[in-house]
């Protein structure tokens, strides 16, 4: 039985600006099911990494607990990572960030963790619009503890037993949307070509990026009477806006027809294009995106694509007011000045 | 592109690519496998089916499959195939014998072979099974051809050539040793069934320049060899040149050598990267301190009171002109002394003793017209193979002629077209055994290609059959054998069953997959995960899937047969099969596909 993925490569495989290749941002091989939509996930953080010149040792990989929250094993291997209890992710997160604002932050979570018994963490991660990349890998049960519905599961869903989902289901996006999210996105593990720009952009963004992604979990919920099942999301799959990311170095190069797309510039240069697919869609105009998203829902389709996005928010470090500087990088006697500085600190509160 | 057709055998057969490559089509990776195992009577046997002489073609074999081996393309370095090979036949139990039996009575027809080569050797070995009377006409007093009197015995021992050729005899070939045949006119006059023509590349060829005839220690290449073997020849003076680089030259001068020759040097017109000797034959010989002389090229024999004292060269370099051709410049003359030149610069076909007014027409450079696959002459029921085919090839590609010559007289003494050849057939077969688990070692092992121990200089030139080559020990064996990708446990595609997870293109090490839109072949090569540049390698494409309609395409380039995309896919569309070519000798049939 092989216990780790050979390490014999593609004499031919390409190298990012770092002269590293997708490979050098593996992790260990997945231990979870086969044709688990979180693995393809998984394989487009790589490629995003990859794409994107960002060393592993610099990234930051955070997660709960559940099949989804186990990826993070999988990939960057080099980076640094914490397990944290169920549903507490987005706590550990922002002690992480408020640390160190310098690493790349990338959050793992399922529709368990984040939705059921993480709820109120993730949405103050939205409200404090933490700077991370923040992942929803939503398959619609708990796949961990063997496929109870999750708070995702849409009402008439059939277990894998055959008994029915009778609540209301919590959708990611419309909450963000009332949260005040400042990027939003769905996409599908099965459409890498949608999901991989979307990841990209989602890194770069100043803030909180939340990418709700429909991951279907082959052993519990991929059967003919899921709603969150490869076949399913592909037959009522709606790809409303296609994005494109174009980093810096290319922005040259790329010329485009101004008249069929909206371009939104990111805080290190780069753009995001958005090319319509069908009726008029404003990915910036938030009411908007959320009356269209909720109405195309009650028709049964699964909107997708960069939904919403509004680059220039304040993330939590500014609206604290916090130094520029990671923490870590503050001489110790400046960052804890003593007791007596302290007893000066409590006195100007009287 | 149309979806692959995969129940063509030659599909599969083309990824393994040491058995594609490989004259006979022997089956390297079971064989491989066998010896892993430890069975290594069951991997002698199994190469003896296509092969015929194991253990010489262990010591010897030209190893076409090497260069071929895909472990060339993942570190650079093949699987050491035939030195494997090698491991099987001495480690067997020589006690047991899987010859198929020989009938008791024989079914009436008579066939004539010419020369006691490989060639004719395999006929025999097809033909006599089948109850045909074979009688060979050896113009020598032994049988195995240039096998026996060419390949030195420190690169060959007898007993184990004579092992292998026993084998055949003792089926009850009738060999005529000391019968050269000097008509074939009076040969088939004797009405012989079919007449099969082994008799070799029999000359030396010759350098004509000034001084070639005023000396007795000029010697041509390939016949002081056989003299040395025949013990007529066992000295040689201390200084010999040796003129020519290929294999023969190797061999002249390794065994001046062990001669006596203690300056001995291979001159050579052109510069090392023309050579044409094998790089192994020529790093064995460097290892023996021969000097080898580049850009050299003879111009006269150099005599003192009609004695040779030396040879003259003049000095050239090469140039590839714009039509690609390599053009020399001279810059003068060297004078290099010696006592004996040997000339290994070739070898010729000759056949004085074939009349040409007996239905065999003769083409270019005097060489009997012969169908390449049929090796029938334009005479009905004679038959050409090995080197008197087409000119010096190598013991597989005699072995090879001689199965389907085999065929041929069969189906001639049937009284069926020759030109009906019985098909290739193959046989695949899930390896699987459990969840991640496989009936072959799958995983990829990094371990180099094993070292061939030599014995040491000294010990070797003691006597002219001290072998060199030691062999693998247990070690070295268990270790190669790893190296080997399995490249017949196939990856076999079901394109219904895919669900699109993309969890197989994930995983493959060496990014041999891709789901996409279908397109022409060139430039769905160049949208691959990793395009696919290598066009000597086929790429598969399936079937449209069902859920986007796209395809699965893979490039078999690299694939390493590692079986993680069957172990990743969850319905099992990806799965390792074992592909067996079945491959029909002379009397049977052809092969059903069982896919
Ligand atoms: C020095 C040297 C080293 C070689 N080393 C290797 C090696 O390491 N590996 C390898 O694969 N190949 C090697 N070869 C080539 C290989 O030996 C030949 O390709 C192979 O033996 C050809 O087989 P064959 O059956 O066609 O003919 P041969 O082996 O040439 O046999 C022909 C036989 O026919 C007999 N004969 C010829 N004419 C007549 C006649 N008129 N009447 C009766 N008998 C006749 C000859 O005496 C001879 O016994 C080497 C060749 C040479 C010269
Ligand atoms: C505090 C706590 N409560 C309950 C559990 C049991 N538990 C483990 S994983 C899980 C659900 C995970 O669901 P999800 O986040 O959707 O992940 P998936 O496995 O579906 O990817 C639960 C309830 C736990 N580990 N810890
Ligand atoms: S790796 Fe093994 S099976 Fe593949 S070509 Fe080489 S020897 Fe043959
Ligand atoms: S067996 Fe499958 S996973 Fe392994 S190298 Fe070949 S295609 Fe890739
Ligand atoms: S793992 Fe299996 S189901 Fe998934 S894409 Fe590959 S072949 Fe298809
Ligand atoms: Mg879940």
């Amino acid at each position: 039985m092989i216990q780790a993925k050979p390490k014999v490569r593609h004499p031919g495989l390409q190298k990012n600006a770092l002269g590293l290749t997708r490979r050098d941002y593996e992790g260990s091989m997945s231990t979870l099911c086969a044709g688990c939509g979180h693995d393809s996930i998984t394989a487009a953080v790589i490629q995003a990494f990859f794409d994107l010149d960002i060393p592993p040792h610099r990234a930051v990989k955070l997660s709960g607990i559940g099949c989804s929250s186990k990826t993070p094993t999988y990939f960057l291997g080099e980076a640094h990572g914490f397990n944290g209890v169920h549903g507490r992710m987005p706590a550990i997160a922002t002690g992480a960030n408020a640390a160190n604002r310098e690493m790349v932050y990338i959050g793992v979570s399922g529709d368990g963790d984040s939705l059921s018994i993480g709820l109120g963490h993730l949405c103050h991660a939205v409200r404090r619009n933490l700077d991370m990349l923040y992942l929803i890998e939503n398959n619609g049960v708990y796949g961990l503890t063997k496929g109870q519905f999750s708070a995702s599961a849409d009402v008439g869903s059939l277990s894998k037993r055959g008994e029915p989902n009778l609540q209301r289901p919590i959708d990611p996006v419309l909450m963000a949307l009332t949260l005040g999210a400042s990027f939003v996105a769905r996409s599908f593990s099965g459409d890498r070509r949608q999901l991989l720009p979307i990841l990209k952009a989602g890194l770069v963004h100043k803030g909180f990026a939340l990418v709700d992604i429909i991951s279907p979990c082959v052993t519990f919920n991929d059967h003919e009477s899921s709603t969150k099942s490869y076949m399913h999301t592909r037959e009522r799959y709606l790809e409303v806006v296609s994005a494109d990311f174009v980093p810096p170095a290319k922005r040259i190069e790329t010329d485009y027809d101004v008249g069929t797309t909206t371009t939104v510039t990111m805080h290190d240069g780069s753009l995001v294009r958005f090319r319509k697919v069908g009726e008029e869609y404003d990915p910036t105009d938030r009411a908007a995106a959320y009356r269209y998203i909720s109405g195309k829902q009650a028709e049964g389709e699964v909107v997708t694509g960069l939904l919403f996005i509004e680059e220039g928010c304040c993330d939590m470090h500014e609206v604290a007011g916090t130094v520029d500087q990671p923490l870590t990088q503050i001489p110790f006697d400046q960052l804890v000045p003593g007791s007596e500085a302290l007893s000066d600190l409590m006195r100007s509160f009287r | 592109m149309e979806p692959t057709d995969v129940t063509n055998p030659d599909y599969y057969h083309k990824v393994v690519d040491c058995q594609w490559g490989c004259p006979a089509h022997t089956n390297v990776p079971e064989y491989i496998r066998l010896i892993a195992q430890g069975r290594f009577t069951d991997s002698y046997w199994l190469n003896r089916e296509s092969n015929v002489f194991p253990g010489v073609l262990g010591r010897t074999c030209d190893r076409p499959c090497e260069p071929a081996c895909r472990r060339t393309r993942i570190d650079g370095k093949p699987v050491a195939i035939c030195r494997l090979k090698r491991v099987a036949a001495d480690l067997r139990d020589p006690t047991e014998s899987r010859l198929p039996e020989i009938p008791k009575v024989g079914n009436g027809k008579r066939i004539a072979l010419v020369g006691a080569g490989p060639a004719s050797l395999t006929v025999c070995n097809d033909l006599m099974p089948l109850g045909y009377e074979c009688v060979i006409f050896e113009q020598l007093s032994k049988p195995g051809g240039l096998m026996r009197t060419n390949i030195p015995a420190f690169r060959l021992p007898g007993n184990v050539l004579d092992e292998e050729i026993d084998m055949i005899l003792d089926m009850g070939v009738d060999v005529r040793y000391s019968t050269p045949i000097a008509s074939l006119k009076a040969l088939l006059d004797e009405g012989w069934d079919a007449v099969f023509i082994g008799s070799g590349a029999p000359k030396g060829k010759n350098l004509e320049i000034p001084g070639r005839y005023d000396s007795d220690r000029v010697h041509i290449g390939i016949e002081w060899l056989e003299s040395v073997h025949f013990e007529h020849i066992d000295s040689i003076g201390e200084r010999v040149l040796v003129i020519g680089v290929g294999n023969t030259a190797m061999d002249c001068c390794r065994t001046a050598k062990r001669l006596g020759g203690k300056d001995v040097r291979v001159m050579a017109r052109k510069s090392k990267e023309y050579f044409k000797a094998s790089e192994w034959e020529l790093a064995d010989t460097e290892e023996e301190l021969v000097e080898i002389m580049e850009n050299h090229s003879p111009t006269r024999f150099i005599l003192e009171d009609g004695k040779l004292v030396g040879m003259e060269f003049e000095l050239v370099t090469w140039h590839e002109g714009s039509d690609g051709r390599l053009r020399s410049q001279a810059h003068g003359t060297v004078e290099i002394p010696c006592d004996d030149v040997i000339l290994a610069i070739g070898q010729d076909n000759a056949f004085p003793w074939i009349e040409r007014d007996i239905g065999i027409e003769f083409g270019d450079w005097e060489m009997p017209v012969v169908d390449r696959t049929t090796f029938q002459t334009t005479r009905d029921g004679v038959f050409v193979g090995g080197d008197a085919a087409w000119g010096p090839e190598n013991i597989i590609w005699a072995v090879e002629h001689g199965h389907q010559a085999a065929i041929s007289i069969h189906s001639h003494c049937q009284r069926m077209p020759v030109t009906d050849r019985p098909a290739h057939g193959m046989n695949l077969i899930s390896q699987k055994m459990g969840m991640r688990e496989w009936s072959y070692s799958n995983d990829y092992n990094p371990a180099e290609r094993a070292r061939m121990t030599h014995i040491d200089l000294r010990e070797r030139f003691r006597e002219l059959a001290v072998e060199v080559e030691l062999g693998f020990d247990p070690e070295q064996t268990a270790r190669e054998v790893e190296r080997c990708l399995n490249c017949d446990i196939q990856t076999h595609f079901i394109d219904y069953l895919c669900i699109e997870c993309d969890a197989c293109i994930d995983i493959c090490p060496v990014d041999c997959l891709t789901i996409i839109g279908n397109g022409g072949e060139v430039e769905l090569r160049a949208r691959l995960t990793v395009p696919a540049e290598n066009l000597e390698q086929d790429i598969y494409v399936s079937g449209a899937l069902p859920q986007t309609g796209r395809v699965m395409v893979k490039d078999e380039d690299l694939c390493v047969h590692c079986g993680l995309c069957a172990e990743r896919c969850p319905t099992a569309a990806w799965d390792m099969r074992r592909f067996e070519l079945i491959i029909p000798y002379a009397g049977q049939a052809s092969c059903a596909v069982h896919a």
